[in-house]
């Protein structure tokens, strides 16, 4: 036992050796980013670069730091690990620099798709995707007798009749926490009734329309075969409530499916049976009501430019086919040459493949999400009516948007 | 004190606290009174993993001058104090005409988020206060009574509320309220409703925050109440017993008034930390139900993009609340002082 562990070690260290040694860096870099296994992976790929310091802070407070840490000259950072809702904090401020030169030298071998271009300038790479979709219990829908949903009108059904047949008195799910978490189902249910954030052209909110009044009604009805305490459930505990067999259905993060599906925290009757879906549709939409997210990475625009081209090469060698190996490929949807899905990632394909939107990239949209997430709450608590929470929406949105010079 | 000796006495501390508070509290009033620039957004492409679609972006060339001449942003003086999401003063004055009675007025002033912040803040500072000084007062009273041996332990426990982090500490009545958890199911079966749920009820879960409250500050008290009641002179109480007082008469005529110094600065620390409530609503999630004015600082710069002047002009505002709810302690603490 103890030479087979012995062999083992010393024949990965060989395989980790010759993939890692190509890497030289001419410079140091510093690495910013959230902080979950995906994540730490890129980071520790990155640090296998020598020639010069590879330093990272994982930190679930990322986006706290991230840009105070790039704003110094020189940046404390020369890279943000971000998503597509937090690259607009980052270029809102100029803290990121384009990286079309840097690709042009040292990262033709990047597939095209990877790079994210904004007017033209190649200012991220991504390297992983993440959707909501469906979970659900296999052997609940077959004790039912109904298939797998694919909208939420099918949910409710499915859910009355869970109820009625007293497997579960709350069987949906979903991170419905007031704040973050309950601006973003609100964001997937108004694409999915096709509705449109803004007045085209302008930065003002307009979303105290039928499609939005639609959205809050489907999700208070989704909330009616919720567990009573869903303004506190974030993805975690909703998660939790999953594994601990009180939820049948529920629309969750891809990225989170395989803790759900892993024989860890729940009985074997339960994560034997979670099976993952595709997107759902609402409200007789064609368009997924979910939205498409990326990861990637950033270099910052104040640091020198051998910090630049050294944090580039680290990161693109963080996020290259080496880092590939039995454990991490179920870490995440890589978006890395290489990669072989897993059951685990059937819905963030599904995603990607029924059109579903990817989350918008506008300079204000944060703004937008905040408010969503401060003044919906009251209409799921049944205080005051969906227009009414709809316009204190808009009108929250309204004051932080004049506030920060996007409306006057 | 010579005046001389004075100045070199506190000159290591007023340094401080000019760089540490004074300087600080400057700056978030200057923020607090400027907005950023306009902001000159231009429609661009812009094309990721799942193709390209329009979108919108900041022109930083167009703002970089602008950036440059003034960093501070544009001056907007009180807008920000006097915007909904602040003040709100055109929408209450709106609300003010357009309501008939005092009932939908307030109704719609909970709508604002300055005025829902405040209504849980002041409710919060007024229940938990009271009830924290007479708890801690009764733990003193009752620890000081207690045999010599049994003391040391009882202090310890006594004190276990307050070594625990307050987040730590929220989380873990958090849990206990569960539906699912020990107290929740209590409550449940109490109630004889099997789908009563604190988490989901605005009372209850204002009730949990101030019981919370109550719980972590009570040691406080207790610990200031019983320091206090080591220093009551052993003679007058003995002259009191000679007098034929009871221990209610002792309490009431003798160790309340000599602690009674003591409740005015219990007061002023717990007012002002309790109008500052923060932790709870964090670990509770409480946020759908109940926020303060710290809560809003936080929610403010913890968004994907930081609301700086907002968040400047609720710390201001937070500031202003502390000293209106002090003055009157302060007040009567200058005259006592100009007394003597």
């Amino acid at each position: 036992m103890f030479l087979k562990k012995v062999a083992l070690t010393s024949a990965m260290s060989i395989i980790a050796g010759a993939a890692f040694a190509e890497c030289e860096i001419p410079g140091n870099v510093s690495i910013v980013g959230n902080e979950f296994p995906a994540i730490h992976t890129v980071a520790e790929g990155a640090a296998a670069c020598t020639g010069g310091e590879v330093k990272a802070n994982l930190t679930a407070d990322h986006q706290k730091i991230n840009l105070a840490g790039m704003q110094g000259n020189p940046a404390e950072y020369s890279s943000a690990i971000i998503a597509n809702s937090s690259i607009v904090a980052l270029m809102n401020e100029d803290v990121i620099r384009p990286l079309d030169d840097l690709v042009a030298e040292y990262g033709q071998d990047i597939p095209k798709n990877q790079l994210i271009t904004i007017d033209g300038n190649i200012m991220a790479v991504a390297f992983m995707a993440n959707a909501q979709t469906l979970a659900y219990r296999k052997d609940v829908l077959e004790e039912i007798g109904v298939g797998v949903p694919t909208t939420y009108e099918e949910v409710l059904e499915a859910a009355e009749m869970i109820r009625e047949a007293d497997i579960s008195e709350y069987p949906v799910g979903g991170a419905y926490a007031a704040g973050w978490n309950l601006a973003e189902e609100f964001v997937n249910m108004y694409l999915g009734h096709g509705g449109e954030f803004y007045v085209p052209g302008t930065a003002e909110a307009s979303i105290n329309n039928e499609q939005g009044v639609a959205a809050l009604n489907m999700m208070k009805a989704l909330t009616e075969y919720m567990n009573p305490d869903f303004l506190t459930h974030d993805s975690n505990a909703t998660s939790a409530e999953m594994e601990a067999g009180n939820v049948m259905l529920m629309n969750m993060w891809g990225s989170r499916m395989g803790v759900l599906m892993d024989d860890e925290g729940a009985e074997e009757q339960v994560y034997t049976n979670i099976t993952v879906a595709g997107p759902l549709t609402v409200g007789g939409g064609s368009t997924p009501a979910s939205t498409l997210w990326w990861d990637g990475w950033t270099v910052a625009k104040n640091i020198s430019d051998e910090d630049a081209a050294a944090t580039f090469l680290a990161l693109k060698h963080g996020t290259s086919p080496a880092i590939l190996n039995d454990e991490t490929m179920s870490q995440a949807v890589w978006m890395i040459e290489g990669y072989t899905p897993a059951p685990v990632n059937d819905g963030v394909f599904a995603a990607i493949a029924a059109g579903t939107q990817s989350y918008p990239m506008l300079p204000y949209q944060g703004l937008l999400h905040t408010a969503l997430g401060d003044n919906l709450s009251d209409f799921l608590l049944g205080k005051e009516s969906a227009e009414q929470a709809l316009a204190d929406t808009e009108a929250a949105y309204t004051a932080a948007a004049t506030e920060k010079g996007f409306l006057q | 004190m010579k005046h001389r000796s004075f100045f070199w006495f506190v000159l290591p501390s007023a340094i401080a606290m000019m760089l540490f508070i004074f300087f600080p509290i400057i700056s978030v009033i200057i923020q607090s009174f400027h907005v950023e620039h306009e902001q000159v957004i231009r429609a661009v492409e812009t094309c990721d993993l799942f193709g390209c679609k329009e979108s919108t972006t900041i022109d930083q060339e167009a703002t970089a001058e602008l950036r440059a001449e003034r960093p501070l942003g544009q001056f907007a003086g009180l807008k920000t104090y006097l915007d909904r999401n602040h003040i709100a003063a055109t929408e209450v004055a709106e609300t003010w005409n357009g309501t008939n009675s005092w009932r939908d007025f307030g109704a719609q002033m909970l709508n604002l988020p300055f005025y829902k912040a405040m209504g849980f803040t002041l409710t919060y500072t007024f229940v938990v206060t009271p009830l924290v000084i007479i708890l801690g007062f009764i733990i003193a009273v009752a620890v000081n009574s207690a045999t010599k041996a049994l003391r040391g332990p009882l202090i310890f426990f006594s004190l276990l509320p307050m070594m625990i982090t307050p987040l730590v500490g929220a989380l873990i009545l958090f849990w206990m309220v569960d539906a699912r958890g020990i107290i929740g199911t209590l409550l449940q079966q109490l109630a004889g409703d099997p789908d009563l749920s604190v988490k989901a009820s605005t009372p209850l879960m204002w009730i949990m925050l101030m019981v919370y409250g109550v719980w972590h500050s009570a040691p406080f008290a207790f610990i200031v109440y019983y320091a206090g009641l080591q220093t009551v002179s052993q003679d007058t109480l003995e002259a009191a017993r000679v007098d034929g007082a009871n221990r209610w008469l002792q309490i009431r005529h003798v160790i309340i008034p000599h602690l009674l110094p003591l409740t005015t600065f219990i007061a002023l620390m717990q007012l002002m930390d309790n109008f500052r409530v923060f932790e709870p609503i964090v670990s509770f999630a409480a946020n759908a139900h109940a926020t303060s004015l710290s809560w809003a600082i936080f929610n403010d710069l913890g968004g994907e993009t930081r609301q700086l002047s907002s968040a400047a002009a609720t710390s201001v505002l937070t500031i202003i609340g502390v000293a209106i709810l002090l003055s009157p302690v302060l007040v009567r603490t200058w005259r006592d002082f100009d007394r003597k």
